[in-house]
Formats: structure tokens, C-alpha cells, sequence
């Protein structure tokens, strides 16, 4: 098979993944480490340890808050000091435990061992279990609970699983070090995956700019022998590793406006994630670790790392481990230099979803000053939803909400193509992404109205 | 030649009169009655379609003034009581006098007070910045300083200090429409009473963290101390969520909180005469000072019933 892509959009940033060559080192635990309570998609964790209480690495200090949320486990061992609201990445305050490390002392039920587990649990029900107890959620950015994602609704049967290795955002190389260094266990858990979702086909999504990646993932299937796993080749193209695209260069399929991609038969996992699920499923090991680049525009190749953190760990401590923050840099950035979030507070802690330390220069990062439309189409060819951004931003002028439902400015995946193509500067990301959460206030608004109506006329 | 002529009058004359019976017929048929009262209001009304008073433009109100059996409901801000009076009479209705209020900005987080300790390059519109991040300094509360409200204003009466990097209302050109309320995310901004001559006494902040963070993030922060709602012999102060709120229609503008607060927080406004602080704050310990002396007076002459 030759190399696929998605089939509408997309742009091709310079690809300065400076970091490919490093191999993940294991960054040491500071001396007091904060954890957030809401480190995945849904309703926050309720914690259920108190002041004072004695915690064992891996030992759950959140509950979850809602159907769409996640257990949270501790990622050290301690003693628990304070539950209280501390500033995240963006400065809002969200409830922290914070607990002071003694030691390294580890829940007895997670098996610590190196040796590679093949054999796969019968029971789906207990695999599912293990994964939402684990508090595994999606690694490629969204922090989905996985155990929601891998458990389809009634009547929908899914045809593919595929695992998303494309890391399409420059920079970052997490998911490539983790391919390198641990195939087989990504392998294991895609297997494991692949048996919750009854059988389905398996297909790992890799961009050709990765081809050690690649030979390494291809060696591993054909060493661990589990029928229906591939490897397919994608062409290099932003942003290939968002699910509805990546599902549409894999499948040639594509889900609709305001639908699921197990409505055409899909589920996407990240790469990472496989990986805990493997660990979760096979070792019991809760999902308090994650790879992060540490990378940035003029860092030495000797200052970029891979880290195997542990959550709750503060930013600036990654910083000034890593050996300071560079004198260039001009923003920092968690996550990718397309989708990523600037980050305002350093002593924010990372969280599950936390990819990457991203030190941007001013040349790279400055906004040019934003000049008039010239109507050159550019944004529309680069919108890998088929939208038409220069047309939402000026109906977000107008606060047209009826039109912008109608442009389907709720289908916009926030990837940043337009505002990256646009020539006259126009922060079209940044208009879009108000208008859809406009527009999505009033779907829900209505879908909320429409069940008080249903149930209004059952009585 | 002639004839054509006549023959073209005459036909042009003939086809006028047929089609104006048809337009005369039409309007007729298809007339719509509306009550001329609602003429007449839209006449006295300001006509500035603001859509403060909530409807979509001056004529709405009037139509909805019209049809209301009472105009308890309905007020429009622009025009004030003036308006509301004529609105009254020409419909037969009697409005009560409503305190004519305009908009306060409750931030003094100026450049100065709060210092900056990140620079914002995204977008200039507080939504988009207040979406993405608590702000470009320590304070997640204060103004965002792009301008929405600037822009959200239809009178002209707002404007950004560039000094402060705060809003500033014009007092003459405010209606108190109320769509700079609307159109700041952070919610700063208030419709207070105008106050007599213009004196009016607010708290100038709407930090909800601890005294301590929020004394960090700005030095004219309201930190929750609670001096001002002890002081306030009126019942004017409540202190919710760590920040201080004057309620307009109990405060008696003694300025005796704005002598108290520490951080300087409150502000008082259109004072004729600048406010001496410590003539307050003396005012305040004497009279601290009798009350302690008639409670233990009183403590005695008990005492002595009982003993």
C-alpha cells in the first residue's frame, strides 16, 4: 500500500522535531509535587484522601466526578499536605492535592517488573475495569477516558482500531521515542484494545518523516505475531493526527457533522496511550507517567531531553532540571507550537496530557499585526474540516449564531491551519474557537430543552 | 402627430386611473390596524435602538408599552424618568421615579497597582483573552484592558485610559443601557445609582481570592478584611467570597469605608471636598469610644440591680 493522507486541507509546518534522538531519561521526583484534579476531559476528580493521610505510589486520590471523567493516582509516595484550588498552566484555579515525597514507596498490587507480558486477559469486562480504574485517557491531547471510548454504544460495532503514531505537531517527539524504545508493549496494548472492541482490524498510522519508528513498530508485530496488526504510512501533513482526519487517510472514511468515529466503525487511540493500557491491563499500574519533550528553537541538541515524567510535577522544577529556562525564549509552551497552550504560570504542574516543555523564540512566536481580508482563500484550502474560516469570522463579527451553525462552526477542531496560512494575519483561530463555543452552548441549550420536553410529555 | 399624442395621453391617463383604484382597493383590503398610540410613543422615545430596555429597538417598546396593562415592567434607560413620564401620559399610565444610575468600572488594577507579569499577543478582544487564560497579570479577576466595553458602547462614553489601561465612562454621555455589562467577560462593570450631584461611593475591585494572593496580584485589591462592612453604620457592606460590596440604595455616602479600607480599595466619587482620613477615622474611634462607655456604663448600672 503507498502512503495516505486525509483528503481535504491540512498545511505542512517545518517539521524541527530537534529532540528525535534523545532517549527518555527518568526525571527524579521533587520534593513536593501537586496534583491536579481535573487532568482529563468530563467533570473533575473528587479527592478521596484527607490532610495528612499516608499515600503509596499508585494509591487513588480522585474519584470520578461524572460518567466522562477519570480516577487520579497518586504519583509518589507521602504524606498528603493540602487539597486546595492552585493555579494551572492558564492560572485558573483548579483543586490540587499536594503531597510531600518520602521515599518511593508503591501500592503493592502494581507488578514492577520489566518482563514483557503477552498473554492477554479473556475477560473484556475485566480489561475495561482495569483500564477505568487505572485512570487511562487519551495521551494524544484530548485526555478522553479511554474505557469510555473503547466501550461503543449499543449497535455500533467498530471495524478498525487505529493507533495514532503520526505526531504531526512539529517538535514534538514523545510518541516517536516511545515507538522506539517500547513497541512491543504499544503492541500488547493495542492487541489488548483490539480484543474489548471485539476483534476488529488493527492499523498503527505512522508519518513517513519517522521511518526508524516505523521499522521498529513493523519488527514488533511480526515478532509478537497478533493477527490483523499493521503498519500503514502516512504522508507528512498537519494536522494527520487529528481523529476525524487520521480516521479519513486510514479508512477513507469520513464521520459527519456532529457525528462519532465509531459511527463509521473507528476508534483511534494514541500511540502512548497503547502503552497504558499495556501497562494498566498487564502490570496494574495506574497512569501516573507520560513522555515530555523538553525542545525549543534555539536550545543546544545537548539540552533537549525526553522525559519519563511523573504527574504533579511543577514546570518550572522540569525547567530548571532540564537546566533553565533559555535566555531566548519568549514564550513557553505546553503541547505543540500548533495546538499547545502558553503557558502564563510555570508553577503549574504537569498533568496526563502533558507532552512537551516548548521554548519558543520572538522571531518564531510574534504575532505580525493583523491587516484586511483579501479574500485569497487561503484559510479554506487549509481547513482539513472543509469550513470556511474567513466566512466564520465575520459572521462571529455579526454574532450571527443561525449562520455559524449553519457554516457548521461546531465541526471546527481548533488545529490552527487558518490562522497559520492566513497572509493578512487575521487571528481567525481565535474567533472561530469563541464562535463554536457559542454555537455548541446552543445545541446543548437545545438538546437540554428538548429532554425536558420529552420527559415533560412521558408524564 | 396629434393623434398619437392625444392617444397617448389618453391611455397613460386611462391606465393611471385603473391602477391607482387597485392600489386604492388593495390598501384598502389588506390594511392593518395598528394603534396610533404606538406612533406616538415611538416619538418620544429616544430613539437610539439600543436595546437596553431588553427589546429589539425603540419601536418594540413602544409596541410592547402599548399593549402592557402596566409599565412596572418595561424602562428605558437612555431616555430616564423624563421619557418614562411622557411614555405614561400619552398611554394613560403612572410610572414611579427610578434613581437615574449609570455604568462603574469596578477594576483599579491600573498599570501601576498590578504590575504585568506576562505579555498577551493573541487577539485584542477580553472574550478571546478571558477564554484562553486568566490574564496578562496575577490578578484573574480585573479588567483585561482590549476594549470590549469600548465597543459594546453605542454612546460614545466609554474609552480606554492609556495610562491606567482601564475603561473610563463619561459621565455625561453614560445611558446606562447596560450593554458594556453584557459585553465585559470579567463582569466589572455595574449599573449604579448616579447618586445625588454624581456622588457615589463603590468598591473599586472584584477579586474573589484571599486578602494575601490578591494583595499580591494588585496594591489597590480588595482583600476581604471586612473593616469596611464593621464600620458602615448603615448595613450598606457585605463581604462574599473575600471582596467587599456596597449596596447603593442603603449607602448614605459618609465616606466612612473609604477612610478605613486599607488598601484603598473604595472609592468615592463628585465629593465636593477631597476626604480627610483621619477627621473620619477620629470620628470613628470617638464614637467607638462612647458606645464602649455606655456599654460599661450600662454593665455597672446592672450590676448594681443585681448586686
Amino acid at each position: 500500500m503507498g502512503k495516505l493522507t486525509f483528503s481535504m486541507g491540512g498545511v505542512h509546518p517545518h517539521d524541527s522535531k530537534f529532540a528525535s534522538e534523545r532517549p527518555i531519561e527518568v526525571l527524579p521526583l521533587p520534593p513536593t509535587v501537586y496534583v491536579s484534579m481535573a487532568q482529563h476531559l468530563g467533570a473533575p476528580a473528587k479527592p478521596v484522601v484527607a490532610v495528612g493521610d499516608r499515600v503509596k505510589v499508585g494509591q487513588v486520590l480522585g474519584e470520578p466526578g461524572g460518567f466522562i471523567s477519570a480516577f487520579i493516582h497518586s504519583p509518589a509516595s507521602g504524606t498528603v499536605k493540602s487539597i486546595a484550588p492552585r493555579k494551572d498552566l492558564a492560572g485558573n484555579p483548579v483543586m490540587h492535592v499536594e503531597i510531600a515525597v518520602e521515599g518511593d514507596e508503591w501500592d503493592p498490587s502494581v507488578d514492577l517488573s520489566q518482563d514483557l507480558v503477552t498473554a492477554i486477559p479473556d475477560d473484556k469486562a475485566m480489561i475495561l475495569d482495569r483500564i477505568k480504574a487505572c485512570g487511562v485517557v487519551g495521551l494524544g491531547g484530548a485526555t478522553f477516558p479511554t474505557h469510555v471510548k473503547l466501550n461503543p454504544p449499543p449497535g455500533k460495532v467498530a471495524e478498525c482500531l487505529i493507533i495514532n503514531g503520526s505526531e504531526c505537531e512539529p517538535y514534538l517527539t514523545s510518541d516517536y521515542r516511545i515507538m522506539l524504545e517500547r513497541p512491543k508493549e504499544i503492541i500488547v496494548g493495542a492487541a489488548i484494545m483490539q480484543k474489548v472492541l471485539g476483534g476488529c482490524k488493527c492499523v498503527v498510522g505512522i508519518e513517513e518523516n519517522k521511518p526508524a519508528a516505523i521499522a521498529t513498530m513493523q519488527a514488533a508485530i511480526a515478532e509478537l505475531g497478533y493477527p490483523g496488526i499493521t503498519v500503514q504510512v502516512l504522508k507528512k501533513r498537519y494536522p494527520q493526527g487529528g481523529e476525524k482526519q487520521l480516521i479519513d487517510a486510514v479508512m477513507k472514511r469520513q464521520v459527519k457533522s456532529g457525528g462519532l468515529p465509531i459511527d463509521v466503525g473507528a476508534v483511534v487511540q494514541n500511540a502512548t496511550t497503547a502503552f497504558s493500557v499495556y501497562e494498566a491491563v498487564q502490570k496494574n499500574k495506574p497512569l501516573i507517567t507520560n513522555i515530555l519533550t523538553v525542545t525549543g528553537d534555539d536550545l543546544p541538541a545537548e539540552r533537549q531531553h525526553n522525559y519519563l515524567f511523573r504527574i504533579g510535577v511543577p514546570f518550572s522544577y522540569i525547567a530548571e532540571y532540564a537546566g533553565g529556562i533559555p535566555a531566548s525564549a519568549a514564550k513557553i509552551v505546553s503541547g505543540g507550537p500548533m495546538m499547545g497552550k502558553a503557558m502564563s504560570n510555570l508553577d503549574a504542574t504537569t498533568v496526563k496530557g502533558s507532552s512537551s516543555v516548548l521554548y519558543l523564540s520572538e522571531a518564531s512566536t510574534r504575532r505580525h499585526p493583523e491587516t484586511n481580508c483579501i479574500r485569497c482563500g487561503k484559510c479554506a484550502d487549509a481547513c482539513p474540516m472543509g469550513l470556511e474560516p474567513f466566512l466564520l469570522n465575520r459572521l462571529y463579527k455579526s454574532a450571527d449564531l443561525e449562520a455559524l451553525e449553519k457554516n457548521a462552526a461546531q465541526d471546527c477542531i481548533e488545529c490552527g491551519c487558518c490562522l497559520y496560512s492566513c497572509p493578512a494575519h487575521i487571528p481567525l483561530l481565535d474567533h472561530i474557537r469563541q464562535a463554536k463555543g457559542q454555537v455548541m452552548g446552543v445545541i446543548r441549550a437545545r438538546a437540554a430543552a428538548a429532554k425536558a420536553a420529552a420527559e415533560a410529555a412521558k408524564k | 402627430m396629434t393623434q398619437t399624442i392625444i392617444w397617448t395621453v389618453a391611455i397613460l391617463t386611462v391606465l393611471g386611473l385603473v391602477l391607482a383604484l387597485i392600489l386604492f382597493w388593495v390598501a384598502r383590503k389588506f390594511r392593518v390596524e395598528e394603534d396610533p398610540r404606538i406612533d406616538e410613543v415611538e416619538k418620544v422615545m429616544p430613539g437610539a435602538n439600543c436595546g437596553g430596555c431588553g427589546f429589539a429597538g425603540c419601536r418594540a417598546f413602544a409596541d410592547a408599552a402599548v399593549k402592557a396593562t402596566t409599565l412596572d415592567n418595561q424602562y428605558c434607560p437612555v431616555g430616564g424618568d423624563e421619557v418614562m413620564q411622557k411614555v405614561a401620559s400619552i398611554l394613560g399610565f403612572t410610572v414611579a421615579k427610578k434613581a437615574p444610575q449609570l455604568a462603574v468600572v469596578r477594576c483599579n488594577g491600573t498599570c501601576a497597582n498590578r504590575p504585568r507579569t506576562n505579555e498577551y499577543d493573541g487577539a485584542q478582544s477580553c472574550r478571546v483573552k478571558a477564554a484562553l487564560y486568566s490574564g496578562d497579570t496575577g490578578c484573574s479577576y480585573g479588567c483585561l484592558g482590549c476594549g470590549d466595553c469600548v465597543a459594546a458602547c453605542q454612546f460614545g462614553a466609554l474609552s480606554m485610559d492609556p495610562e491606567t489601561g482601564l475603561p473610563v465612562v463619561d459621565e455625561e454621555k453614560c445611558t446606562a443601557c447596560g450593554a458594556c455589562v453584557k459585553a465585559c467577560p470579567r463582569h466589572i462593570i455595574e449599573l449604579r445609582a448616579k447618586g445625588p450631584r454624581g456622588m457615589r461611593e463603590f468598591v473599586s475591585c472584584v477579586n474573589k481570592d484571599k486578602g494575601p494572593v490578591a494583595k499580591k496580584a494588585c496594591a489597590a485589591a480588595c482583600i476581604g478584611c471586612g473593616l469596611c462592612a464593621k464600620t458602615c453604620q448603615h448595613g450598606a457592606i457585605t463581604v462574599t467570597d473575600n471582596v467587599a460590596y456596597i449596596d447603593f440604595t442603603k449607602c448614605k455616602l459618609c465616606r466612612e469605608c473609604e477612610a478605613v479600607c486599607p488598601t484603598g480599595a473604595i472609592h468615592g466619587v463628585n465629593f465636593p471636598k477631597e476626604l480627610d482620613k483621619d477627621a473620619v477615622k477620629k470620628r470613628i474611634a470617638d464614637r467607638k469610644a462612647k458606645a464602649a462607655e455606655a456599654a460599661k456604663a450600662e454593665a455597672e448600672k446592672k450590676e448594681v440591680a443585681n448586686g
